[in-house]
């Protein structure tokens, strides 16, 4: 009853949250300079040209009137359409969606695979000059920001070794018909392991700068959390029954260590997702960073909307399915 | 886990596996040309929305499509879809002849019917068509044969080379109607070089030969353009081989790569210009202000230093490709003449005029570091002013306000090289890209709008253009140069108007 009332409760802040980022989101960027229309008058339109752009926008409405327009739309799954690309903006923003969370689950799995191996390397060899090793490399990695790591590698597999590609998600000369706009995934479930490869080969590079900077993060806070476990008492006992080292790390320690840098994934897992605005835009990658790049440009006002919007409602179930997994994760939590 | 020789070896292997799984065909004879493009294409119409008037993506239509009338790499017009074309004897009617031969994409024959059909959706204002007000200068527009008439109802002396120009498009009559607006979005056709075969909004678009094209097929018969909108991307695109042929880089990446082997480069000049608008407010109403601040310029100098050289010095609205330039028009750079006129007015060194400028950051090589030398050598004759940086979305916003500051940095394109769509809209105090509201300039530029003696009309326009530079009206900059890089396999023949074209691209 407890678990279903806080899954509740959450839902409510979250629908909350949510309108917020819309009142929010629809008043900034009609109050920042850049109207779209200017952006788009022929060298001879006139007062009337003008005036029949924004009619026909819907900027000739008081942003009250806009917004009570834009929000009975989006209550019945319309968010209106793009200026720039004369598309609905669900569809559009659908489309792309599953490109930036396959980008980024695989970040994701990237770096909880690099700072969990540090992190363990650092505690097996704590006290010694492996841990300092491991605790510069993640200083310097997470002092980099990712879209620099996006050169380096760029410069690295892109230039100097030409092992991975530069743009794009898929190669062009490859002619598959997918069913869902999730690449990968499709192409793991219909087992094309040529377009498997060649995903993969496209994603490297933009899925590692976004892990790099996490994976230090991740490193950092699991080693410590390592470290002060290793000094409970439990663990001592398990020392005192004979297991060897690794085994008390990986087998005893890793599962309660473990517990905060979960919550730190799944926070962070948002602003990974963020990141890849400038990740897509440096990669070329068709995402929704990408594409929200080029709605701030063209100031195609309906677009960024939806493109915030999502982004928004991605934050808050993210962070709600973490604390909803803390719960289940947590024996103390669940049953409270 | 210790580390065995044949656990190595696999390891090795599979490592060598992975590293050549989908890699990058290295150019040596070259199938299939891949082009890494510096914008992307938001929509395939070429005549409605915002992309339509966007001068940056008219490579790509104008590699599907056939605009009315041909325009050659050297701006001049030529003989495409349509023939001939001309007005009567007293402007009151147009008529073009057009190609017979020609097919669509789809193998249906192309008629005087689909130019008449796209003309009268050009002008009809409920398409949305955004240059409808010279379309809707037409009316009664019939085919016959393959001949295409109309009733003037304006005379637009720029007609005709608008019809090589923005939206100026011909689209194919019986298909737009059979699949609707969203069916020829999804499934493009047109009679240009290339017919589109694969699309990926913001990733790529994949083009084949058209081999029946009026021009002749391309040379290449499989082209993919990649959308790859970071300039740092393009140079790594160039110098891996993952792409070849770029535009668009830094000029010192442009200077570095061409000296590599197996990489060329050509930087030509393209109709784009740069120039600082000068709104007749505050300080920039005395005249003595505005002709300080040109003559203090030494537009050779930013050229050299910041642009490597790679710019030509203009000095009005037009550059030497288009049809009103003026050689004789000079506004030289004279910092003891800027000082005298400063003093005139009662501003020195000592006591400086003031004023702000805007510009944009990264727009355009080197906007930002051109407007600081230029506040630099202003700042020697008596002259202080105030950058402020601004996103292009704001220029836009205020200049069709008339609100810019007085002075503000801005890039013109004019690929028909007209000068009515160069010194015209940009200075013509009631066009909504022009913040100079003198009624010198209105009156001199009123009746040239409609002046039918094609001589006349352009020695109006250069008469404007010298009066404009008299009494520093606007501070020309600079021409533009298009960096393109290649690799050796690949002859690219570049377009004034800017845009690449790979039907003008060869096997070297």
């Amino acid at each position: 009853m407890t678990l279903l009332r806080t899954i509740f409760l959450r839902l409510l802040t979250t629908a909350i949250t949510l309108f917020g980022v819309a009142v929010i989101v629809f008043v900034v960027i009609r109050v920042v300079p850049g109207n779209p229309i200017a952006m788009m008058l022929p060298p001879g339109a006139t007062e009337a040209d003008i005036a029949r752009l924004q009619a026909q926008y819907g900027f000739d409405k008081s942003i009250f009137d806009q917004f009570l327009i834009w929000l009975s739309g989006v209550l019945q799954g319309d968010f209106g359409t793009s200026i720039s690309l004369r598309q609905p903006v669900s569809k559009l923003v659908l489309n792309r969606l599953p490109a930036t969370l396959e980008l980024s689950i695989m970040a994701l799995l990237m770096a909880v695979l690099m700072g969990v191996t540090l992190a363990l390397i650092g505690t097996r060899f704590r006290d010694g000059k492996t841990e300092g090793v491991v605790d510069v490399t993640a200083g310097m990695a997470l002092s980099i920001p990712d879209f620099l790591w996006g050169l380096v590698l760029i410069l690295l597999f892109g230039v100097f070794w030409p092992v991975f590609h530069i743009s794009g998600r898929i190669s062009p000369a490859l002619n598959v018909d997918f069913t869902t706009n999730f690449y990968l995934f499709e192409a793991i479930a219909r087992l094309r392991f040529d377009v498997m490869a060649d995903l993969a080969a496209h994603m490297f590079m933009p899925a590692l700068a976004l892990a790099i900077p996490l994976a230090a993060i991740v490193s950092q806070l699991l080693k410590q959390s390592l470290k002060e476990t290793m000094h409970l008492d439990y663990v001592t006992l398990a020392r005192t029954k004979g297991y060897g080292e690794n085994h008390v790390i990986t087998r005893e320690a890793l599962p309660n260590a473990i517990l905060p840098t979960l919550t730190l994934v799944g926070v962070q897992f948002t602003f990974l997702i963020g990141g890849t605005v400038i990740i897509e835009r440096l990669f070329s990658y068709e995402g929704l960073g990408n594409m929200a790049i080029d709605a701030v440009i063209n100031r195609d006002l309906p677009l960024i909307q939806g493109i915030v919007i999502l982004f928004a409602m991605l934050f808050t179930l993210v962070n709600l399915a973490v604390d909803m997994l803390y719960v289940v994760l947590n024996p103390r939590l669940r049953h409270a | 886990m210790s580390l065995s020789r044949r656990s190595l070896l696999k390891t090795s292997a599979a490592a060598a596996a992975f590293a050549t799984v989908g890699l990058p065909s290295f150019a040596q004879e070259i199938d299939e040309l891949v082009i890494a493009y510096n914008v992307n294409l938001p929509s395939w119409d070429p005549t409605v929305g915002p992309s339509a008037v966007n001068p940056t993506i008219q490579g790509f239509y104008q590699s599907v499509f056939d605009l009315f009338i041909h325009q050659n790499p050297d701006l001049s017009f030529g003989s495409g879809l349509i023939t001939d074309w001309g007005w009567n004897e007293d402007n009151t009617k147009l008529w073009m002849d057009v190609r017979e031969g020609v097919t669509w994409h789809n193998g249906d024959p192309f008629t005087a019917e689909d130019v008449a059909w796209s003309l009268q959706r050009a002008a009809n204002p409920e398409t949305g068509n955004p240059i409808q007000f010279i379309w809707g200068k037409v009316d009664n527009i019939t085919a016959e044969g393959s001949r295409v008439t109309a009733d003037v109802k304006e005379f637009e002396p720029t007609f005709f080379k608008w019809m090589s120009f923005l939206t100026g498009y011909v689209l194919p009559k019986k298909y737009y109607e059979e699949v609707g607006a969203e069916g020829f979005e999804a499934a493009p056709i047109g009679t240009g070089p290339y017919m589109v075969e694969k699309f990926e909004r913001n990733a790529f678009v994949r083009l084949k030969a058209n081999e029946n094209y009026w021009g002749g097929a391309p040379e290449f018969k499989s082209v993919t353009i990649k959308f790859v909108t970071d300039a740092a991307s393009r140079v790594a695109e160039i110098e891996s081989g993952n792409s070849h042929v770029t535009l668009e880089v830094p000029y010192e990446e442009f200077d570095r790569l061409k000296a590599k082997d197996g990489i060329n480069g050509v930087a030509e000049p393209i109709s784009d210009i740069g120039m600082i608008f000068l709104n007749d407010i505050e300080v920039m109403t005395d005249p003595n202000v505005r002709k300080a601040a040109a003559h203090a310029i030494d537009k050779k100098l930013i050229i050299d230093r910041l642009l490597s050289g790679y710019g030509i010095p203009i000095d009005t609205l037009q550059t030497p490709d288009y049809t009103a330039y003026d050689e004789t028009t000079k506004v030289p750079f004279d910092p003891e003449l800027s000082k005298k006129l400063l003093a005139d007015s009662g501003y020195g060194p000592d006591n400086p005029v003031k004023f702000k400028i805007q510009t944009t950051k990264g727009f355009k090589p080197k906007d930002y570091e051109m407007i600081q030398a230029i506040v630099g050598l202003w700042r020697r004759v008596g002259i202080e002013a105030e950058i402020e940086v601004y996103e292009i979305a704001k220029h836009y916003e205020l200049r069709a306000a008339d609100t810019l500051a007085p002075a503000a940095f801005y890039n013109w394109g004019n690929s028909i090289g007209d000068p009515s769509t160069s010194t015209g809209h940009a200075m013509f105090g009631p066009s909504p890209h022009s913040v100079w509201d003198g009624q010198e300039t209105f009156d001199a530029i009123l009746p040239l709008w409609a002046e039918a003696d094609e001589e006349k009309r352009i020695e109006g326009w250069r008469a404007v253009d010298r009066l404009i530079a008299e009494n520093a009206e606007v501070i020309p900059l600079l021409q533009y140069v298009q960096p393109i890089l290649f690799v050796s396999g690949v002859k690219v023949t570049p377009h004034r108007s800017g845009a690449l074209l790979p039907h003008l691209m060869t096997r070297a």
